[in-house]
């Protein structure tokens, strides 16, 4: 079964170089951005996230809505596993495919089909795997024999078309994406959006970020609001 | 991050242990990097050959008379040292960056952090078997005695290794956290050059050859070229070589228990 579990998380970045500034024992509040703040040991820090605590089971569609810096991207990162909270606990249970970057792991030297493999591999796939993927990943690409040409000669929006490809093309029970991903031009946009919503309802639990409330409330049916790194409501939408 | 709440030696050992078992991540990692610097060059990584292949053809004859030596023995003793220098001070210096070049992945997908530090040690390691070439050139030319020791060369190889995976989770960790580190191991590699014996032996030293003994890098070195030289078992350098292993796993399990976790803030 797939959860996802945080009790009480924190997250603090620390900022070495910084020790001259003179923040004293003031909390600085800017619009903008996760709370300045000296940790125990007197240095500086950015709070980007403080006191979120939530539980979230199988088909919950999490949207996850602030202003910028108000934590969204650090909350995703702790629930893909990148970040581990300088404070509290947090419980993945299931398989996380991390949309955060599609296109890591791939490389402007390699050809399409072995860019394939090296972003296959990235995410967790073994050769075999891959292989059985591949046609899928072409066919849905519409690349054809450019998947033979090294990546530098994609246009962008080529590179991002096999970027998308790829990593749609992993199964994964928990889904974390900051922003909705679009891809392509108008005639391989519908198409992408298709591949998207299908392998999000193949999912069990969503996380989409964004500070657009209407796309929220079009794909998610639960809503998160996060301020200044503080989790400011939680309610269901439908 | 399951539901038992695990000790941070026990997260660390599962780090290093998933991180070996990615068999498919990091071989492919550390071929990519090589492959990428060789793309479009017609031999590749063969310039790795030919340049130590020059490297050591030039200095070879040249500190030969300068030490005095007798050609046939110091030629493959020279070969042999500087190809395993060369694998041993850039590793060391690649180990460095192991995580804050895998800033990247780091902070946007959870992979084991060991993966990283054997990205490295592959690269390396592939460096080094084309530079073998050139050894086996010069020891075609100038056999050495044969010896049963020369068993013992693959066994050098893994401690070699095993001793960089250590180095590069303990190095990469200090050098995320402050980045003066690199450019201190840098210039240190650079003068242990000159201060171990790889250009010249140790026995030169005569009686102050404790000199030589008491760095650690030449008992490395003692270990991988005894073996293809046909010297006598270095049991000193081995009895060294696997205190300092042990030493360093453990010193490095410790640090890696306590930071691991910190590591992607740091990058």
């Amino acid at each position: 079964m797939s959860q996802v579990i945080a009790a009480d998380i924190a997250v603090e970045f620390p900022i070495y170089g910084t020790q001259s500034r003179s923040l004293k024992n003031t909390f600085i509040r800017a619009a903008t951005g996760g709370i300045l703040a000296r940790d125990a040991a007197q240095r500086v820090v950015i709070r980007a996230l403080n006191n979120v605590s939530f539980s979230f089971k199988e088909g919950d569609r999490v949207g996850i809505i602030g202003h910028n810096g108000s934590g969204k991207s650090t909350l995703l990162r702790v629930i893909a596993g990148a970040y581990e909270p300088t404070r509290g606990t947090i419980n993945v249970q299931g398989k996380v495919a991390s949309m955060l970057s599609i296109s890591i792991g791939m490389e402007a030297e390699a050809t399409g089909l072995e860019n394939i493999h090296l972003r296959g591999t990235i995410m967790g796939l073994k050769p075999r795997e891959i292989e059985a993927l591949t046609e899928g990943i072409a066919d849905f690409s519409e690349l054809g024999d450019y998947l033979d040409m090294p990546l530098r000669t994609f246009s962008s929006g080529m590179y991002m078309r096999l970027a998308f490809a790829i990593s749609t093309s992993v199964p994964a029970d928990i889904i974390v994406m900051d922003e909705w991903l679009s891809v392509g031009d108008t005639s391989f946009y519908e198409k992408a959006q298709q591949r998207l919503k299908a392998m999000i309802d193949r999912s069990k639990i969503l996380f989409l970020a964004s500070h657009d409330e209407n796309l929220i409330r079009k794909n998610c049916n639960i809503m998160m609001r996060l301020n200044h790194g503080e989790m400011t409501g939680l309610e269901r939408i439908c | 991050m399951s539901t038992t709440r695990h000790s941070n030696l026990t997260l660390a050992l599962q780090d290093l242990k998933s991180g070996v078992c990615s068999i498919y991540i990091w071989p492919m990692l550390g071929w990519q990097e090589i492959r990428q610097r060789y793309r479009r060059s017609m031999l590749g990584p063969f310039w790795l050959t030919i340049s130590t292949g020059i490297l050591v053809g030039a200095m070879g004859p040249l500190y030969g008379r300068l030490f005095g030596q007798d050609i046939s023995a110091y030629f493959p003793y020279l070969a042999i040292s500087l190809v395993t220098w060369l694998l041993i001070s850039t590793t060391v210096n690649e180990l460095c960056l192991a995580f804050i070049a895998a800033e990247g992945f780091i902070k946007q997908i959870k992979l084991p952090l060991t993966i990283h530090v054997l990205r490295v040690v592959w690269k390396n390691l592939i460096v080094f078997t084309h530079n073998l070439v050139i050894v086996a050139l010069v020891l075609l030319f100038y056999p050495p005695p044969l010896s049963l020791n020369l068993l013992l060369f693959p066994v050098a190889l893994f401690f070699i290794v095993a001793n960089a995976l250590w180095v590069g989770i303990l190095l990469g960790l200090m050098c995320a956290r402050f980045r003066d580190i690199p450019q201190i191991v840098a210039s240190l590699m650079q003068v242990a050059l000159f201060l171990t014996p790889v250009m010249w032996k140790a026995e030169m030293l005569g009686r102050n050859i404790y000199a030589a003994k008491i760095n650690p890098l030449f008992h490395f070195l003692e270990i991988v070229r005894q073996p293809l030289l046909g010297g006598p078992m270095p049991t000193l350098s081995w009895f060294v070589v696997i205190t300092i292993t042990c030493c360093g796993y453990l010193a490095a399990l410790a640090v890696f228990s306590r930071f691991r976790a910190r590591i992607a803030y740091w990058v």
